[in-house]
């Protein structure tokens, strides 16, 4: 029989539970990740990484079909769906190889099968139904994740009705589709079906497209997926949806009217839910709100020794924040000194739709709900030569700053790259700098980054290229 | 042609100050980074470097002139092989440029302020201090002397969680060095006449404790609210809970003040509205609900916090609260775990004091004093029983909590006091 006693035993192995795992081991510690299905999670494997493959052929395509414009030509331009999705896939199967390869070379056991809390400093791995191993672990995290929120009377089959999992592997291509929800997923699907020559309409039941982003970057957005002929409806929602044998009508409802609209396929997104079932909660003092377990600033639940981490604890559902979550607590557990909680303001948010949209901080909205004072800085993607140049002029670099302190506040992108730039400010916050510093800082020309230099100017009056 | 000094602004919103104290006189050679005259505003004393060398030729603005604009020329500094003659031209061209002084400021506000940037970033003592950019600018505009603070950043970098904290909240941690002239002295008495006494040097605790309570007590209009708590059935409970207890690992000794505290934490999520800050512009209003607790220490007064205390069982508080406690005594305590809170619980009621008043403890509105559990003569169902009663008294501050907030807030305190089992929905 292997080890079965361990430091810590981390439940789930996506990017959460993966990272945590290999800086626990760093720190000294044993640990154990259990999985049940792939390592990388839902990121990795059906999620973050597949979805940037497809968009990624989405781009080059609409950039081959759009050859014209930058003085090349290209004939018969076309897309085999299945090498599409066949790529993304590939890609996935190699990185979630290349964490496996991670966690053994930092001497991680992998246990296969699906853990689930068993008694203090307990974990049980049941695998077809079956016990394959009871773990004991000092500490025990769980990093279940989330899955995809679902609505009574919009439920998903799989075939015409789509969750995102579906939407990651198409095996036709839909002439007409219809994306339920503006978030991250939603927005991401639709510009990939649009641009692969899908006809697409968006219902968000809120008044806005991507509604956490800030609103000039919602509008921005929308007047962009609009112009490319998405058909988008906000403060609207899908009554119903009736399956046909090989479609779908749906029920929009708007300001009290209804609509039907009949499409090939229908992908919903409209939130998503913590895995907080079967997992041994049950008799613990773990407490769950609204499927997310309940933590304290270390991740700490109301079980001694059992902690939380990503998805499965709440807002917001990324990567990169479920891995610093992670880090915090095993360096916590260990003792490590000058150990900082996370700070939710400075987890850059990023979606990968055709224009890009990156962010950090507060929007204005939020920043003057909270009494601030500030000051708005703009800059086009249309005043930048590097834009213009890459044939991408349009976008948006918006920064608030705090008018008596200069603290940035918030940065709100929406352009080419700007999910690539966005840590710029990211760091910005992060080291609380203030506008001084950031004027002060030299960007490098002609780059896209020169934009958010000049939207920091702007916001002290003293913009040069525009 | 000799090159004027012009007044600070030690801070974007300053528009006057004071020049305090010149450090060179007329005829002194000035080299780069001499300290050379003190400036004073409202809220702090503030040293000007010189930036260039020369001799200082004239003084413009003496000692202790009030409401010298910001940019305003104060003296004039002769370049090397430039004499005395050449002063006179160029004091004419700095007063005429006084006229335009207040013009001026805004404009070049970046500049002049950026010399002090230098000189908040050393400690009394001289040592580079390492602060955010965000944290330097916050503490020049609230003035506050950086080397005062302890950084609770990366490597013990000051970060602008320290300088809020140090504003609306925070005990000094490191008594050693008091704020340099953050404050005017308030209040200086003079001993009697012929009265002998020892002098006892005031700690950085003794201090803050003495600043901010007297700009509490000054500053806020309290009003106090009281209510007796009968406490019989908490007596029962908590016996019947400390018996429950297992040995060893997980073993727990719940007290009064521990279910004085999840109470409190619990009624502030019914009657949030007394988890606020007062602040001229806006009432701010807590998501977390942070129960700050007191604790006698050899140095003086701390308040310890027991985060989200709302969502905290009574063996958890009573541990942590133990552990901040000792940790308290021993002067161990980061500055977060000291610096915030929401309300707070003065418990004098171990030393046997019926009820008392205490003084609300800023920035928070609310502070709750627990007076000692008594047995006491009650009416019950109109005939004369005995209870066990403890006093409670909130001090409110009434700029943003009223008479009726406070007292909704009392009454769901009381019931779940006087219903401990409640305590637990």
């Amino acid at each position: 029989m292997a080890e079965t006693s361990f430091d810590i035993v981390i439940v789930g192995g996506g990017p959460g539970g993966y990272v945590t795992a290999i800086r626990a081991a760093q720190l000294g510690m044993k640990a154990a990740v259990v999985e049940r299905e792939h390592l990388g999670g839902i990121c990795l494997n059906w999620g973050c990484i597949p979805t940037k493959a497809l968009l990624r052929s989405a781009e080059v395509y609409h950039n081959i079909q759009n050859a014209e414009a930058y003085g090349l030509s290209v004939t018969g331009a076309s897309f085999d769906l299945a090498k599409v999705v066949a790529r993304s896939r590939a890609i996935a199967k190699q990185l979630n190889q290349g964490v496996r390869g991670l966690l053994r070379k930092n001497k991680v056991a992998i246990i296969d099968g699906h853990g689930k809390l068993a008694g203090k400093g307990k974990v049980r791995v049941e695998k077809d139904g079956k016990v394959v191993a009871d773990l004991t672990g000092k500490h025990i995290l769980l990093a279940t994740g989330a899955r995809a929120r679902l609505l009574p009377g919009l439920e998903p089959d799989g075939k015409l009705i789509w969750t995102y999992r579906e939407a990651m592997v198409p095996e036709t291509m839909p002439k007409s589709l219809l994306v339920v929800g503006s978030g991250a997923i939603g927005i991401e699907f639709a510009s990939f079906y649009q641009d692969l020559g899908a006809e697409v309409t968006v219902v968000e039941v809120l008044p806005r497209i991507l509604p956490v982003e800030d609103e000039e970057i919602s509008a921005f957005a929308e007047k962009t997926f609009k112009k490319r002929g998405m058909t988008i409806h906000t403060g609207a929602t899908v009554k119903s949806l009736k399956k046909g044998s090989n479609n779908v009508t749906a029920t929009i409802e708007k300001n009290g009217k209804a609509t039907d609209i009949t499409v090939d396929r229908v992908i919903l997104a409209v939130g998503i839910v913590g895995n907080v079932e079967n997992i041994g909660l049950e008799g613990t003092r773990v407490k769950v709100d609204r499927t997310h377990v309940v933590i304290d600033e270390w991740s700490r639940t109301g079980e001694p020794g059992v902690y939380a981490i990503g998805d499965l604890t709440g807002p917001p559902w990324l990567a990169h924040k479920a891995e610093h979550e992670g880090v915090i607590c095993v360096e916590k557990i260990a003792g490590v000194k000058d150990v900082h909680s996370l700070n939710v303001g400075n987890i850059p948010g990023c979606t990968y739709c055709r224009p890009q949209v990156a962010s950090v901080g507060l929007t204005e909205a939020e920043a003057k709900e909270q009494g601030l004072t500030v000051k708005v800085g703009r800059f086009p993607f249309v005043g930048n030569g590097k834009a213009i140049a890459l044939g991408e002029p349009e976008g948006l670099v918006k920064t608030i700053f705090d008018a008596k302190t200069g603290e940035l506040l918030g940065a709100h992108m929406i352009g080419a790259e700007v999910t690539e730039l966005i840590q710029g400010y990211t760091l910005a916050r992060t080291l609380e700098t203030t506008e001084a510093e950031l004027i002060h800082t030299v960007f490098p020309h002609p780059t896209l980054s020169e934009m958010m230099h000049e939207s920091v100017l702007d916001a002290y009056g003293r913009v040069i290229h525009f | 042609m000799p090159i004027q000094i012009l007044m600070p602004a030690l801070s974007p919103t300053m528009t006057e100050g004071t020049l305090a104290k010149w450090h060179k006189k007329e005829g002194d050679t000035v080299e780069s980074g001499d300290i050379l005259a003190e400036i004073e505003t409202d809220k702090a004393t503030m040293e000007v470097e010189a930036v260039e060398e020369g001799i200082l030729g004239k003084i413009l603005v003496p000692d202790g002139s009030e409401g010298v604009a910001v940019n305003e020329p104060i003296a004039l500094l002769l370049e090397d092989g430039e004499d005395s003659s050449a002063l006179d031209d160029a004091i004419v061209s700095a007063l005429a440029s006084k006229t335009l002084a207040p013009a001026k400021a805004e404009a070049t506000l970046s500049a002049p302020t950026e010399p002090q940037f230098s000189s908040a970033v050393s400690a009394g003592d001289g040592s580079r201090v390492f602060a955010s950019p965000l944290a330097k600018r916050m503490a020049i505009q609230a003035g506050i002397d950086l080397g005062s603070i302890r950084g609770s950043g990366p490597g013990g970098r000051i970060v602008k969680h320290d300088i809020e904290s140090a504003v609306i909240g925070g005990v000094p941690p490191e008594p050693a060095i008091a704020p340099q002239a953050a404050a005017a002295p308030i209040l200086v008495l003079e001993p009697a006449q012929g009265a002998a006494y020892r002098e006892q040097p005031n700690s950085g605790m003794r201090k803050a404790i003495a600043q901010r309570l007297g700009d509490a007590k000054r500053n806020i209009p309290h009003f106090y609210l009281t209510v007796d708590c009968e406490l019989d059935g908490l007596l029962e409970l908590r016996k019947d809970l400390n018996a429950r207890s297992p040995e060893g690992e997980g073993a727990y000794r719940v007290s009064v003040n521990d279910f004085v505290i999840r109470a409190a934490a619990l009624a502030i999520r019914r009657v949030p509205n007394v988890n606020v800050s007062w602040t001229d512009s806006a009432i701010l209003l807590y998501n977390d609900i942070d129960i700050s607790v007191a604790v006698a220490t050899p140095g003086g007064l701390i308040t310890p916090i027991i985060r989200k205390a709302d969502n905290k069982g009574l063996a958890v508080i009573s541990s942590e609260m133990k552990d901040l406690a000792s940790r308290a005594r021993d002067g161990k305590l980061a500055p977060e775990e000291y610096q915030g809170g929401g309300l707070t619980i003065s418990n004098l009621g171990m030393f046997g004091v019926k009820e008392f008043s205490a003084i609300i403890n800023p920035p928070q509105s609310v502070i709750l004093a627990v007076g000692a559990a008594e047995p006491r003569p009650v009416v019950k169902d109109g005939a004369l029983a005995i209870a066990t009663v403890m006093s409670c008294t909130l001090s409110v501050d009434h700029r943003s909590v009223d008479g009726a907030m406070g007292a909704q807030y009392l009454a769901v305190f009381k019931k779940l006091i006087e219903e401990p089992l409640t305590m637990l929905l």
